[in-house]
């Protein structure tokens, strides 16, 4: 199925108040409030163990906090939702490490990410409108991977398996896309194409995107985030977070 | 498409249409050779070789039910001998129930084994199987249910890999303990023998055989067509996925689990529906079905045919089991160490077993020197290094 336009939603995808995480005493997430507008593109950034996979663990449904509300587009109770419920009510992911289905080809990998209710026996005499063909393949057009269609997953380069990940979430037509380090280990050139391809998105889809990469960050960002050890450290433009002295003491390396 | 995807998937039309032709051939051969052709002729097709064929042709269809979990999904099951079994012991009931009164003792009811323990009465469990409907409908429905419940525990707890496989064993295990039990009314270490008849039809008759022969060759067609829709369809796309990528999966949408179940249940009962075409087949069933081993073997077969294609499953169990029939008969204490030596050498050399051999040289042959090259590159690169760390 291809997901009819909304209208009328809610301004706030995604607010997290007071969520905490500990994993044996150690608290990756401490207290963390946050919150996203629909239609923003929000860089989250944080040195190492800042807690930044750990939100998208929460977020996601992949982590229970031990405290705290996780709410998406206002109304829905993401702590209440398992992993597929959190992705099927608008909710996607793109992991660090590219994770795509290797021994598919790059056009079945998209039509896996197709939008819509999803089970065994659905799925057993699901086929492919024409529509859905055509809506596959302009996807594959807008991730530059066309020509690669019929390749298996497993032989793309690194940083195709990136677009073919971001190009699957688009099949998916979440509300809200979280894309944890998107550029890492691919070269300038992709990395700039990358970039236009967010910003791209950020018009439908609300984003956060985690990244280390800070000349990345300051081409897409309006909005930066810097967590800390589990916590909001600073919040604004590149440019006010880049002069805040706490954020040059425990990030930038001042 | 084009380029390699495109050929393996028409490779594996043509040889899945050989497949087919092949059981065709079987199925219209084996009447003919045994019922037209006298007994006196070479060409003669006899008793013998019908009913080892046609236990050939069982274990086919329980190594296409273990390949379509294993070879697409990845779910390594070291227990399906215990569906197989199951399915054995439910058409084995509906056999004991056909013998009446010409049993041993000449109870017109209960089967000999309980007149033995001395029970008065038939057991709940074995009523209803009087009918061949109903033991048809039983030889479904308990592997199937058995396998949703097992694999909803252990899927949803997203038990996988080895754990699953060694679950799957004590799985097995239980239940063949549990069948050694007189008391569970399923004939304890000796289980069920001295069948009569299946339908009215003399299990001793040559037409009954080749009847049997032909329905197994018939099903392995069935199952082979039925596996090879689940796993062209787009659950069977997400099948191979899970196995790729099992948290990408869920992230999409999907709820894993459920996908997993329901292949795995459908793989139980192709299992089960293969021993009860066997039980009749070979005249016994007892407890040494549900011996660990005997999954373990199972798995072998398809390793060995090549897993991932499901018509190399079930060319590997013919041919193994053709080998191990000629091996215990001619030289019994080397049976073991061949298959292990041939499990060994297939896993080194032809990771896509048996049926993997054409393809495997029609690579080679172009792409041999390259891939020489490259070899003899990496370990003089690797020489090298190691040279320059001392």
């Amino acid at each position: 199925m291809i997901r009819p336009p909304h209208v009328g939603l809610p301004d706030k995808i995604l607010t997290l108040d007071d969520v905490t995480v500990s994993f044996d005493g150690f608290k990756a997430l401490d207290g963390l409030t946050l919150s996203v507008d629909r239609g923003e593109l929000r860089c989250i950034i944080g040195p190492n163990g800042a807690g930044k996979t750990t939100m998208m663990d929460v977020v996601t449904g992949k982590t229970r906090p031990d405290h705290g509300s996780a709410w998406f587009a206002q109304d829905i109770d993401l702590l209440a939702l398992s992993e597929p419920e959190i992705a099927q009510a608008g909710v996607g992911r793109k992991f660090q490490k590219p994770t795509v289905f290797e021994s598919l080809t790059v056009f079945e990998n998209v039509e896996l990410a197709i939008w819509g209710p999803k089970s065994f026996w659905k799925d057993l005499v699901a086929r492919l409108t024409r529509a859905e063909r055509q809506h596959i393949d302009d996807i594959l057009d807008v991730v530059g991977l066309a020509a690669q269609r019929a390749a298996l997953a497993g032989t793309l380069s690194h940083g195709q398996k990136q677009w073919l990940e971001i190009g699957m979430l688009l099949m998916q037509e979440p509300d809200l896309l979280l894309i944890d380090e998107p550029v890492a280990g691919m070269t300038p050139q992709e990395t700039e194409r990358t970039a236009a391809l967010l910003r791209s998105l950020a018009a439908e889809h609300s984003l956060i995107v985690v990244e280390h990469d800070m000349d990345f960050v300051r081409s897409i960002a309006k909005r930066v985030t810097v967590l800390h050890e589990g916590r909001v450290l600073a919040d604004g433009d590149m440019d006010q977070v880049q002069n805040d002295s706490r954020v040059a003491e425990v990030y930038l390396g001042a | 498409m084009s380029g390699a995807r495109r050929w393996a998937l028409i490779e594996q039309d043509r040889a899945g249409t050989v497949f087919l032709a092949v059981l065709a051939v079987l199925a219209i051969a084996s009447p003919i050779l045994n019922q037209l052709v006298p007994a006196s002729s070479p060409f003669h097709l006899s008793a013998y070789w019908l009913t080892l064929i046609g236990k050939y042709l069982c274990y086919a269809i329980l190594a296409v039910a273990i390949d379509l979990i294993w070879g697409f999904g990845g779910i390594l099951s070291l227990g399906h001998a215990a569906f197989f079994a199951l399915g054995g012991y439910v058409m084995g009931m509906y056999l004991m129930r056909q013998i009446g009164a010409r049993g041993v003792y000449g109870d017109p009811v209960l089967p000999d084994f309980m007149v033995f323990l001395n029970w008065q009465k038939l057991p709940w469990f074995w009523i209803g199987f009087n009918h061949f409907w109903f033991a048809l409908v039983v030889i479904v429905a308990v592997p199937a249910a058995l396998a949703w419940v097992f694999g909803w525990f252990a899927f949803r707890s997203r038990v996988t890999g080895v754990y699953f496989s060694i679950i799957t064993q004590a799985l097995s295990y239980a239940l063949m303990l549990a069948f050694f039990r007189n008391d569970m009314g399923f004939g304890g270490n000796n289980g069920f023998t001295d069948f009569k008849e299946i339908l009215g039809f003399d299990l001793h008759a040559d037409s009954t055989r080749v009847a049997l022969l032909v329905i197994t060759a018939g099903v392995l067609a069935a199952g082979y067509l039925a596996c090879r829709a689940i796993v062209d369809s787009r659950a069977g796309r997400l099948f191979r996925a899970i196995r790729d990528a099992e948290s990408r999966a869920r992230f999409l949408g999907y709820r894993v689990e459920s996908y997993k179940v329901w292949i795995f249940a459908f793989s139980a009962v192709l299992a089960g529906i293969a021993g009860a075409l066997y039980v009749p087949q070979v005249g016994i069933i007892n407890p040494s079905e549900f011996s660990p081993l005997n999954s373990i073997e199972a798995v072998i077969w398809v390793a060995i045919g090549g897993r991932g294609t499901l018509y190399g499953a079930a060319a590997g169990a013919v041919l193994v089991n053709y080998a191990k029939t000629y091996f215990t008969g001619a030289l019994p204490e080397v049976w073991l160490y061949a298959l292990g030596t041939l499990f060994v050498l297939v896993t080194l050399f032809l990771p896509r077993g048996l049926v993997g051999l054409g393809t495997l040289r029609r690579r080679t042959l172009d792409a041999g020197p390259a891939a020489l090259a490259i070899w003899a590159i990496r370990s003089e690169v690797g020489a090298s290094l190691e040279s320059k760390l001392k």
